[in-house]
């Protein structure tokens, strides 16, 4: 091959390279799009969840209806996520109820650091095919706690588990995650 | 990039010394080091998973601390993946893409030196991040090779290791691709048209187009990562708005690709293997070279199949599922294009036709278990089991690392001038063949049993499984000194191989190499041959 036409090929080269560059570097940058694409994207389609439960279920959207013909036994859990002093529990770990039926549960919170901590908890439920059945009317999820050093309070939970529950679920779960707001907060701390 | 003008050595024979390799410019040198890296790395990867075994051996703690164990699970994976087949892959292309197509040499022959200088640090700093924890860096790095947040982010220093690392091997491996795909675009011969490549080449062609995509979607997920540990950034730290699930998007919209990535070059390599030791063309040349752009497109669209159980929307999951199912096409029709191959063929029983064939009754295994897996309600009981880990090594191991080892020997002749001994190679491929269907076999049944996989200890009720897999992992292992023996062996004299090496070797798209002495000159096509 002649100098001529191999100069020509590097020329060829530079096109190339100059194309694969920019493909490698528009998906390094199409990589950090996705943080924000993602966001919108489930908040939009809500393709990220099966089901949540995070939002207040207002009144007439619960049927009246009552089944005594069967009990619903419902268990609480309660989490602490990362480094947050905290304690939470429920005060009762397990209580039958009866569809249709409005109960209340009680969950206990405690900050041990030596200042204001801003929380907020987190529900899920299981199985995941109860969760459009269980109705809170009242939560401590709904909004954010703010708890001063030392503070500790008792938090309520007013819910409904609707009669239309399928008949095979015979045990719902719901379990409460509580996260420190102030993340730069956190990573002060033990961690 | 003028490198391919001014590169001086011409008609001189390879500088002497350490400085041959360290500034080596040369494609074959550098594929050998290459090759080397990644035997070197096969066989320290390897060491780990039979201390892995070991452990697994009887149920309870025996060897290594859970912590140390799911650190090897770790890097034994990461080492597997970046450092073996990866790098052993660039390997065979850099030696023989120039030699198939007839060029003098890769597009840009000094950034191929960097590509692969760029290994041997990021190997030591892979292997670095298992040492630091026991000097006081912290948690080890206990989450697997998926990374996965929250525990990647509160593992220690050598979390921060394995993140550089990856990005060192991401620069290498995306300038080596780019290097590959400028090289295939301009630099064949006249007369070899991309409808007349081998189908390596084009194996290597869609390999290296996948690389450029999807390894800088990971390494921008590492980064995050690393700025969530040390910057306060909370792109996957639901506390602080973020959100882990995505971290596993952005792996596995990386990761699934990936596995192609590992795969594809070995189907080249079979579409050069077996149409030589059938002695006929490649059956559906063109049905193969779009099967692969199908895979290819297919490939980027259904990584939420490693997810099922995140909680996804039931329309996401179907459609993951659908897309993963649709998957099965283009490869089954790989499968059915070398099967038709063979048919009528005047087949011999060469080694690299001996992994060839195991390969195809192997891998249609994992492409079988594979379907299982993609089945939502079936997945939701297979996933994180053994049954998984089953999967994926027949996958890989036939799909990928035996994929190489045919190429070795199907090419070991042209780049040494000898022929192996092809009684120990035949001895090689049922020994190791056997210790691999004995390790990862009776893994689908303690799977299904509900094994789960990556935990230290296991229930009793496995254990007759679980030693029949470590036997057979230790015979598998074993099986590898004979493997570098051969290849010393070979190196270092044996009967002489020809120029054509194989008597079909020629036939159908072959590439090049075989018209080139055995072993082929420091130098070679200078001037372009002519393609017919
Ligand atoms: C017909 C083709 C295939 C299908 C339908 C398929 C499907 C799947 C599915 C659904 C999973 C997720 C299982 C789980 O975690 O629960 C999986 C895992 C995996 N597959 Fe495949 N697969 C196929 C071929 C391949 C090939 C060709 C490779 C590589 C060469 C491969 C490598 C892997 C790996 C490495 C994993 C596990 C990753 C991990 O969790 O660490 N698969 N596959
Ligand atoms: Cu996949």
């Amino acid at each position: 091959m002649t100098t001529e036409t191999r100069h020509e090929k590097s020329i060829g080269h530079r096109t190339t390279i100059k194309w694969l560059l920019v493909m490698a570097v528009g998906m390094f940058g199409f990589g950090f799009a996705l943080v924000p694409l993602y966001n919108l994207l489930c908040s939009v389609t809500g393709w990220n969840s099966i089901a949540t439960n995070t939002v207040q279920a207002s009144a007439d959207e619960i049927s009246q209806e009552i089944d005594l013909t069967r009990t619903v036994t419902v268990t609480f859990d309660g989490t602490i996520n990362g480094g947050l002093p905290w304690e939470f529990k429920p005060l009762v770990r397990k209580i039958v109820v009866t569809p249709g039926i409005s109960y209340e549960a009680n969950f206990y919170v405690k900050n041990y650091s030596d200042r204001e901590i801003v929380g907020q908890a987190i529900p899920g439920i299981t199985p995941w095919q109860g969760t459009e059945h269980f109705h809170k009317t009242e939560c401590f999820c709904f909004t954010q706690q703010t708890l001063a050093a030392g503070e500790s309070q008792i938090m309520p939970l007013r819910f409904t588990i609707g009669a239309d529950l399928p008949k095979d679920i015979k045990v719902l779960t719901l379990s409460y995650t509580f996260m420190d707001t102030d993340r730069s907060v956190l990573r002060a701390g033990p961690g | 990039m003028s490198d391919a003008i001014t590169h001086e050595a011409h008609h001189h024979g390879p500088p002497t010394g350490a400085k041959r390799w360290l500034y080596s410019t040369n494609h074959k040198d550098i594929g050998t080091m290459y090759l080397i890296f990644a035997l070197i790395m096969l066989f320290i990867g390897g060491a780990m998973a039979m201390v892995i075994r070991a452990e697994l051996w009887m149920p309870g703690l025996q060897l290594v601390q859970p912590d140390f164990f799911n650190n090897l699970v770790t890097n034994h994976a990461l080492i597997m993946v970046f450092a073996v087949v990866m790098p052993a892959g660039v390997g065979l292309a850099n030696w023989m893409i120039p030699l198939m197509i007839g060029a003098p040499d890769m597009a840009m022959p000094r950034m191929n030196n960097m590509s692969f200088w760029l290994l041997p640090p990021a190997a030591c700093m892979l292997i670095l991040s298992m040492i630091v924890p026991f000097f006081g860096g912290g948690q080890t790095v206990n989450t697997g090779w998926t990374l996965y947040p929250p525990l990647s982010i509160q593992s220690g220093m050598g979390m921060d290791l394995l993140i550089f690392t990856i990005h060192i091997l991401g620069v290498s491996s995306i300038m080596g691709s780019i290097n590959i795909i400028t090289t295939i675009i301009n630099m064949r011969a006249p007369g070899m048209t991309m409808m007349k490549l081998p189908m390596f080449v084009w194996s290597w062609f869609y390999t290296a187009l996948l690389l450029i995509v999807v390894m800088p979607i990971f390494a921008g997920g590492v980064t995050m990562l690393l700025f969530d540990r040390h910057f306060g950034t909370s792109f996957f730290d639901a506390a602080g708005g973020g959100d882990p699930v995505l971290f596993q998007h952005i792996f596995w919209f990386f990761g699934h690709p990936e596995v192609y990535v590992l795969l594809l070059p070995s189907i080249g390599v079979l579409g050069m293997v077996i149409p030589t030791f059938a002695r006929k063309p490649l059956f559906g040349y063109k049905s193969l070279v779009y099967g692969m752009a199908a895979l290819y497109g297919l490939g980027l669209i259904v990584w939420a199949h490693h997810q099922y159980t995140i909680g996804m929307s039931i329309e996401t999951t179907t459609y993951f599922m659908i897309g993963t199912i649709l998957i099965s096409i283009p490869v089954g029709l790989m499968i059915f294009n070398f099967i038709f191959t063979l048919w009528r063929g005047s087949i011999t029983f060469e080694t690299p036709m001996l992994f060839a064939l195991g390969i195809i009754v192997m891998f249609s295994f994992a492409g079988t278990t594979g379907v299982m897996l993609a089945v939502v309600p079936a997945d939701l009981q297979y996933h994180d089991t053994y049954f998984v880990v089953a999967h994926f090594h027949y996958a890989l191991i036939p799909g990928s690392l035996f994929g190489l080892y045919a190429a070795v020997f199907f090419w070991l002749p042209k780049w040494t001038g000898h022929m192996y001994n092809e009684r120990l190679g035949k001895i090689f491929f049922w020994w190791t063949t056997i210790g691999f269907n004995l390790t990862f076999f009776p893994q689908h049944f303690s799977g299904l049993a509900g094994m789960p996989r990556r935990i230290v200890d296991y229930n009793m009720i496995f254990t007759e499984f679980n030693v029949m897999s470590s036997v057979g992992a230790f015979i598998f292992g074993l099986s590898h000194l004979l493997f570098l023996y051969i290849i010393i062996k070979t190196i270092k004299g044996g009967e002489k191989a020809t120029d054509e090496v194989w008597e079909g070797s020629s036939i159908g798209c072959a590439g090049l190499e075989w018209t080139v002495p055995s072993p082929p000159p420091f130098h070679t096509f200078e001037t372009a041959p002519q393609v017919k």
